[in-house]
């Protein structure tokens, strides 16, 4: 009754090709960045309901920099169709690049601002992503899964064993220094709650924004012309070399986005084989798969689903069962592994795919035939 | 002859049965991969789980013992008996093939025709399933496996080579490495003779060469993914037995799935000799390059080692040592 697109029409080019052609999507969108840029933020800053700093660091952070690292992730596996297991390695690279930058004293300029040093670690991660994604060319499929591994463990070894990397500390972490963005200090344990909040949602914003409109591009049509049949994509005229290295770089630059804010702003200090290890790309790759693959909107949900799952089994089986921590992290196995399994059977191209399915019955609703 | 020879001799056989192991893990996934094209993920976590179940039964453990206590305030542990071990591991078998046809009934009958990564991932959910199941059905402290195989050095070689060269200590072998050795020897020659002259072997065979002209001649693919994965159980089991009673049923035995990873890339996804040669390879190059490199760039090389070790190899042949030839036609 209200989901329609007939009576809306289209009168320049502009229009014809904007990110949300349904009038009704597009007010959901502007209300969602409205609740989310402006009433959230007011809450945090009122502490409304007390728990502004537990919201903050279990929900919101945790999500936000997870979708932008899913985004990276579901560009190389669900667009380019190159199975990636290396992203907590191209994160890690990422934290360590934008720890460098940090406490790097630059000549003549000094200090570098937070925002340049966040795009400069992803452009590190890019180039980083690009390297490890050369075999791409020769190795496909699950050889290539196996080969990303590579990736994964050697740059954790690196990270562990090279004490340049994390300035000869003497525990080997590496601990954020205090950075302002726009006069309002975002790193480190006195940081406000909604600085750090503003700060990954915008990030998250402008990332989704340039994905989205990357993989409706000329270059998001090579990708998937590669990922649908390499060999027939060739022989039209895409050159798999440019077009599978700008996947890896492209998600590189993402991913390495997420791991310089997870490591700066949500964890502040880290340590590179907790806080990086094959776990985190299991993980990465779980919210692509449930979130659904080859579609920007599939890796935010994917990533909240997969932030907010745990929260809640911990919540019902730690907080009200009062059940002993080790027993509810094996629960949270079991389940998390059950509800995998259960999903793929379900509905094996995720969460987007179920969004999709709901629009096409609310356009014909509530007259079906 | 130099002691340094005979030293690097030893690291060259130790790395020969550290590959053997490898290669038993790596065997279970290209028995999965061959006959399903399922990548199994799980095979770490089924060792774990065999190794687990195993220790279990032998002392007598109640399972869910944690679970129930939590929820019914009891205090259950132990039945208070000790199952022989021959019984114990008979028993562990007969808990794998179970779960190979619980994994046919529930999961895989669901997912026929799916893309490869879905079942892929669908193992990776598996896996964490598996972790989460057997540390609440027999806890996750770490336990120790007993079956009666000898540990430690031998004594008698390592006497009997001493005097070979000055400065030169005996080459020290680990017992349990060359049971290892010799068991998974004798396993691949009973798996190669399965697969060639029993008539489920052939089956076998002919569904990992077409499955759907293997159902056109009658053979059932369903019965055949249970015994697959009842196989890969046993070899799981297998392994679990190894590693398990060499560094404790813990965790960590899980992740000797990820150093099987490496294996299958050099020897191919789809070659039962190749797994073997593979983790030869990947078993000595990572002990000599420890040996020889490591101590000048910090050690704890072993981690990345084989994978870089398989990347570079894969870039001059795709396909591995021994798998099949990538045809592709468009």
């Amino acid at each position: 009754m209200f989901y329609r697109e007939s009576g809306d029409f289209k009168t320049t080019y502009a229009k014809d090709t904007q990110t949300f052609p349904i009038k009704l999507d597009r007010m959901g969108y502007y209300v969602i960045l409205a609740v989310a840029l402006i009433l959230v933020p007011i809450m945090l800053m009122k502490d409304v309901g007390g728990g502004a700093n537990y919201w903050t660091n279990a929900i919101f952070l945790p999500f936000l920099i997870w979708a932008v690292a899913s985004i990276g992730l579901n560009i190389l596996v669900g667009y380019c169709g190159q199975l990636s297991l290396g992203s907590g390695g191209f994160m890690a690279v990422g934290a360590y690049a934008s720890y460098k930058l940090m406490t790097w004293d630059v000549p003549f300029i000094g200090e570098l601002n937070f925002v340049v040093v966040v795009i400069l670690s992803g452009v590190i991660t890019a180039g980083v992503g690009i390297l490890f994604g050369l075999p791409s060319l020769r190795i496909k499929g699950f050889y290539l899964a196996v080969a990303t591994l590579a990736a994964q463990f050697f740059l954790v070894w690196l990270f562990n064993k090279v004490p340049w990397f994390y300035n000869y500390s003497a525990s080997g972490q590496i601990s954020v220094p205090t950075r302002s963005v726009l006069g309002f200090q975002v790193t480190g344990a006195t940081a406000a709650p909604e600085a750090k909040y503003l700060l990954c949602l915008v990030i998250l914003i402008v990332v989704a924004l340039v994905a989205r409109n990357l993989t409706r591009g000329r270059i998001g049509r090579s990708w998937m012309a590669i990922r649908d049949m390499d060999i027939a994509a060739e022989i039209i005229g895409v050159a798999p070399l440019k077009t599978k290295l700008s996947a890896f770089g492209v998600s590189s630059f993402f991913i390495g986005v997420a791991g310089a804010l997870f490591f700066a702003v949500y964890l502040g200090a880290a340590e590179v084989g907790e806080a990086f290890g094959i776990q985190k790309s299991f993980l990465l790759l779980f919210m692509v798969i449930i979130g659904g693959l080859g579609s920007i909107f599939g890796s935010i949900v994917g990533a909240a689903f997969m932030v907010l799952m745990p929260v809640l089994l911990k919540n019902i089986m730690v907080g009200h069962l009062n059940w002993a921590t080790d027993i509810a992290a094996h629960f949270e196995f079991v389940i998390v592994g059950a509800l995998i399994i259960l999903f793929l059977i379900l509905e094996p191209h995720g969460l987007a795919q179920l969004w999709r399915l709901l629009k096409d019955k609310l356009r014909l609703w509530p007259f079906p035939h | 002859m130099s002691a340094d020879f005979f030293y690097t001799v030893e690291v060259i056989i130790n790395g020969l049965m550290t590959g053997v192991m490898y290669s038993l893990v790596a065997l279970g996934f290209v028995l999965i991969f061959k006959a399903s094209g399922v990548f199994n993920y799980a095979q770490g976590v089924m060792a774990l789980f065999a190794a687990m179940t195993l220790v279990g039964i032998q002392t007598g453990q109640v399972p869910f013992a944690h679970l129930i206590n939590t929820i019914f305030g009891t205090h259950l542990h132990k039945f208070g008996w000790e199952v022989p071990t021959l019984l114990a591991i008979l028993l562990a078998l007969g808990v794998m093939i179970l779960f190979a046809f619980i994994v046919e009934r529930y999961i895989l009958k669901h997912l026929v025709n799916q893309d490869p990564i879905i079942l892929f991932m669908a193992t990776i959910g598996l896996a964490y399933f598996m972790e989460g199941f057997g540390d609440l059905m027999w806890g996750s402290e770490i336990k120790n496996l007993d079956v009666g195989l000898p540990q430690g050095g031998n004594i008698w070689l390592e006497n009997a080579t001493s005097d070979w060269a000055d400065g030169f200590y005996g080459f020290y072998l680990d017992n349990l490495d060359m049971w290892a050795t010799a068991i998974a020897v004798v396993l691949v020659a009973s798996l190669i003779v399965f697969s060639n002259y029993t008539k489920t072997g052939r089956a076998l065979r002919a569904v990992a060469d077409d499955n759907q002209a293997a159902l056109s001649v009658g053979i059932s693919l369903r019965t055949i993914w249970v015994i697959v994965w009842s196989l890969a159980g046993f070899v799981a089991l297998v392994a679990g037995i190894m590693w398990g009673a060499k560094s404790g049923v813990q965790f960590s035995l899980s992740l000797i799935a990820l150093k099987a990873l490496p294996v299958l890339m050099l020897g191919g996804f789809t070659s039962i000799p190749g797994a073997i040669v593979g983790g030869m390879i990947i078993g000595v190059g990572e002990k000599l390059f420890e040996f020889a490199v490591g101590p000048y760039i910090g050690g704890a090389t072993e981690n990345w080692f084989a994978y870089v070790l398989a990347l570079l190899f894969l870039v001059f042949r795709p396909q591995g040592l021994f798998g099949e030839k990538i045809i592709e036609r468009v």
